[in-house]
């Protein structure tokens, strides 16, 4: 166990392409760290630079205090679970999981009880003489993972280890992966593209683009206060609102209806330079049903009726989609996520809206409905740099 | 395929059942008439009947009573497994190399090579044949391996470097993390499972080498260095009038022997998708 840091870490491939570019990132002792990004953006060199696979660039990487940039994958100790499993094909699943045991020269009682220990764990006891070729996705997963903890690594590397597995597996196996990692506490990178398995695993999660990290910080801390558009368009499922907007001495005017900044929004912009014209951003559960909504509550936020697209109906709550005419909100970072979703050439007349409503919202498709949204929790956007003018450390 | 085999019905199974039996006898029959002729008596040889009337193992007890064919026998089989062992060895490492690096030429290295495979080898005898007299290399084991390993080399890099691309490179990398040194990644993970491209490729190879009639002609001249089929080509009958066929088959079926040996031993390693499970699909 140890504490892994990458100090201004860069990697240029060889045929000069600038793959991950200064990331400084410091992994405590027994922490859970997520990398993650749309794909092509460093997050795998990363991952690999730090196991010994690429050779580093530019920087330092310490594992335990020591400097390791020159060492090779076998004298980092630590251990790795690759997206394809790379399960040794011509060894039984016990021979694959002891596969690093004896390559450290241990003896065979501890092998045997180390690979008994780690099948126990992850439920494959009676797997244990079969050849992958014969195993389920899901039991492959587990001997990856298993031959990864035999040897009780200083720090374990995961590299989108669960993007193979059907849905229904992968939600069951974030949990036990989750589990595992408490149970153990051992120092765990993880790699995935997908924001919900960022979200619900790590203690930490790393936002990366192009080769830049974006933002560092819990994922509630990320959810709630994005540094800039691609954090915020990136984190959160659905995704936030984006809307173009104006700033007009404390009130913003946007396809949404003109508005009062709450104080708290007007004093974070003050300090922030910021221009007139700018992109709001809301999350779907910032979104009420106007007719379920006091006066006093309808006083302090904005308020659009607009025609139901679509009404999709989730039992707790209702997400209404809206079609609102007027410009999308443009700019870089917007359309490398709205690419990365695929969505880029979706034809987009107009700006459409997600919000989520309370099951009691008598909203119809089809129909108008009144819509209120809290400008409170408005976040403004520069739309030229993507930078958050309402960033707030609280 | 158990299930579709479940489906078929007898009269397909008869079908298939009789076309394989055609082409089973289409194959092998000039094989057993070789056999036949080399259990016949130098008095029934040109009877033309299948089936022997008097078997003896004369033509045998001839072929191995003198030095001629046993020694060309041992040449046969010490040269072509020198030459198998060699070209399968720097094969295998070149093949390896291509599938895996990039270098500076890899194409160009390969076109290269399989250039040499095409070459019309009946233009490359003469020059050879002056090379080896003044080298001195005439008429001697490895004036005849030099020549081998260098057709049968491309042979064996292009079907190695084929094995060594199914082979994930992620496996390599997981031996890497496990701690594995380049060495024993190597040994442990990708040799096993290039093995059956390994076996294939010395069976091609050693088939290769085995049949060889040009340059064993051209480039040997006594019992030193014959190999079997040119051997077999000097063979006359006891007297001037005697038709020497029954020793010429009794020999053809002697030298096939090792062959089947050599493949039915490797075939036993040859399993086909040995390296499926290794990654998700
Ligand atoms: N071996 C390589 N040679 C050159 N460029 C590479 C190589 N591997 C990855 N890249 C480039 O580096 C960038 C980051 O790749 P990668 O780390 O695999 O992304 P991710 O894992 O986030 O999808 C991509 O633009 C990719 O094209
Ligand atoms: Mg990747």
């Amino acid at each position: 166990m140890a504490e892994i840091v990458l100090d201004k870490v860069s990697k240029r491939y060889p045929d000069g392409a600038l793959a991950v570019q200064e990331v400084d990132l410091e992994i405590a002792d027994g922490e859970f760290v997520i990398l993650v990004g749309p794909s092509g953006c460093g997050k795998s060199t990363t991952l690999n630079m730090i196991a010994g696979l690429e050779d580093i660039t530019e920087g330092e990487l310490r594992i335990g205090g020591q400097r390791v940039n020159e060492k090779a994958p076998k004298d980092r100790d630590i251990a790795m679970v690759f997206q394809s499993y790379a399960l040794y094909p011509h060894m039984t699943v016990k021979e694959n999981m002891a596969f690093p045991l004896r390559l450290a020269k241990v003896d065979n009682a501890t092998v045997e009880r180390k690979v008994r220990e780690a099948a126990e764990i992850l439920d494959l006891s009676q797997h244990l003489d079969r050849k992958p070729s014969n195993l389920s996705g899901g039991q492959r997963q587990r001997v990856a993972m298993g031959r990864a903890i035999v040897r009780s690594p200083k720090a374990f590397l995961m590299d989108e280890p669960l993007s193979n597995l059907d849905a229904k597996l992968r939600v069951q196996m974030r949990t036990s992966v989750s589990r595992l990692q408490k149970q153990l506490g051992t120092t765990t990178v993880y790699v995935t593209h997908d924001q919900t398995e960022a979200m619900t695993l790590g203690d930490r999660v790393v936002v990366m683009r192009g080769g830049v990290v974006q933002q560092i910080g819990a994922p509630q801390f990320l959810y709630d206060h994005p540094a800039n558009l691609f954090v915020a368009g990136f984190i959160g499922s659905p995704s936030m609102n984006f809307v173009p907007a104006t700033l007009e001495n404390g009130s913003l005017r946007s396809v949404l209806g003109d508005c009062t900044l709450t104080d708290r929004v007007r004093q974070l912009l003050e300090g922030a330079d910021a221009p007139r014209e700018v992109i709001m951003g809301i999350r779907p559960e910032h979104f009420e049903d106007a007719a379920l909504l006091d006066a006093s509550a309808l006083a302090s936020g904005g308020r659009f009726t607009s025609q139901v697209d679509v009404l999709e109906s989730m039992g707790s709550d209702k997400y209404a989609y809206f079609t609102l005419t007027g410009e999308q909100a443009a700019s870089a970072e917007l359309q490398e996520l709205a690419a990365d979703a695929g969505s880029d050439d979706v034809p987009g007349d107009g700006i459409s809206l997600v919000t989520r409503l309370s099951s009691a919202s008598g909203a119809v498709e089809g129909a108008s409905a009144d819509i209120w949204f809290d400008t409170d929790k408005v976040q403004l956007f520069d739309p030229s740099t993507g930078r958050n003018l309402t960033y707030t450390e609280r | 395929m158990a299930g579709i085999g479940g489906a078929e019905t007898t009269g397909k199974k008869v079908g298939w059942g009789l076309l394989n039996a055609v082409v089973v006898i289409y194959a092998l029959f000039p094989v057993l008439w070789i056999v036949s002729l080399s259990f016949k008596s130098s008095k029934t040889l040109a009877d033309g009947n299948f089936i022997p009337r008097e078997w003896s193992l004369e033509n045998y007890k001839n072929i191995f009573s003198t030095t001629e064919f046993t020694r060309a026998l041992i040449n046969s089989i010490g040269i072509a497994l020198i030459a198998t062992a060699i070209a399968v060895v720097f094969g295998t490492m070149a093949a390896y190399a291509i599938a895996r690096l990039d270098f500076p030429g890899k194409n160009l290295l390969v076109g290269v090579s399989l250039l040499i495979a095409m070459f019309p080898q009946v233009s490359l005898v003469s020059p050879l044949f002056e090379i080896e007299r003044s080298l001195g290399l005439f008429d001697t084991w490895p004036g005849l391996i030099l020549p081998y390993i260098t057709f049968a080399l491309p042979l064996a890099i292009y079907t190695l470097s084929a094995f060594f691309r199914e082979i994930p490179w992620e496996l390599e990398k997981a031996a890497k993390m496990d701690g594995a040194t380049p060495g024993q990644a190597f040994r442990r993970v990708i040799a096993p499972l290039a093995a059956p491209g390994v076996f294939t490729t010395a069976i091609l190879v050693f088939i290769f080498c085995w049949n060889d009639f040009l340059f064993a002609i051209s480039l040997t001249s006594t019992e030193q260095s014959r190999t079997v089929p040119v051997a077999l080509s000097f063979f006359t009958g006891s007297s001037q009038f005697e038709d020497p066929a029954g020793s010429i088959a009794a020999a053809a079926v002697v030298i096939t022997i090792p062959i089947i040996l050599f493949v039915l031993f490797f075939q036993r390693r040859i399993v086909a998708g040995l390296t499926s499970g290794a990654v998700k699909g």
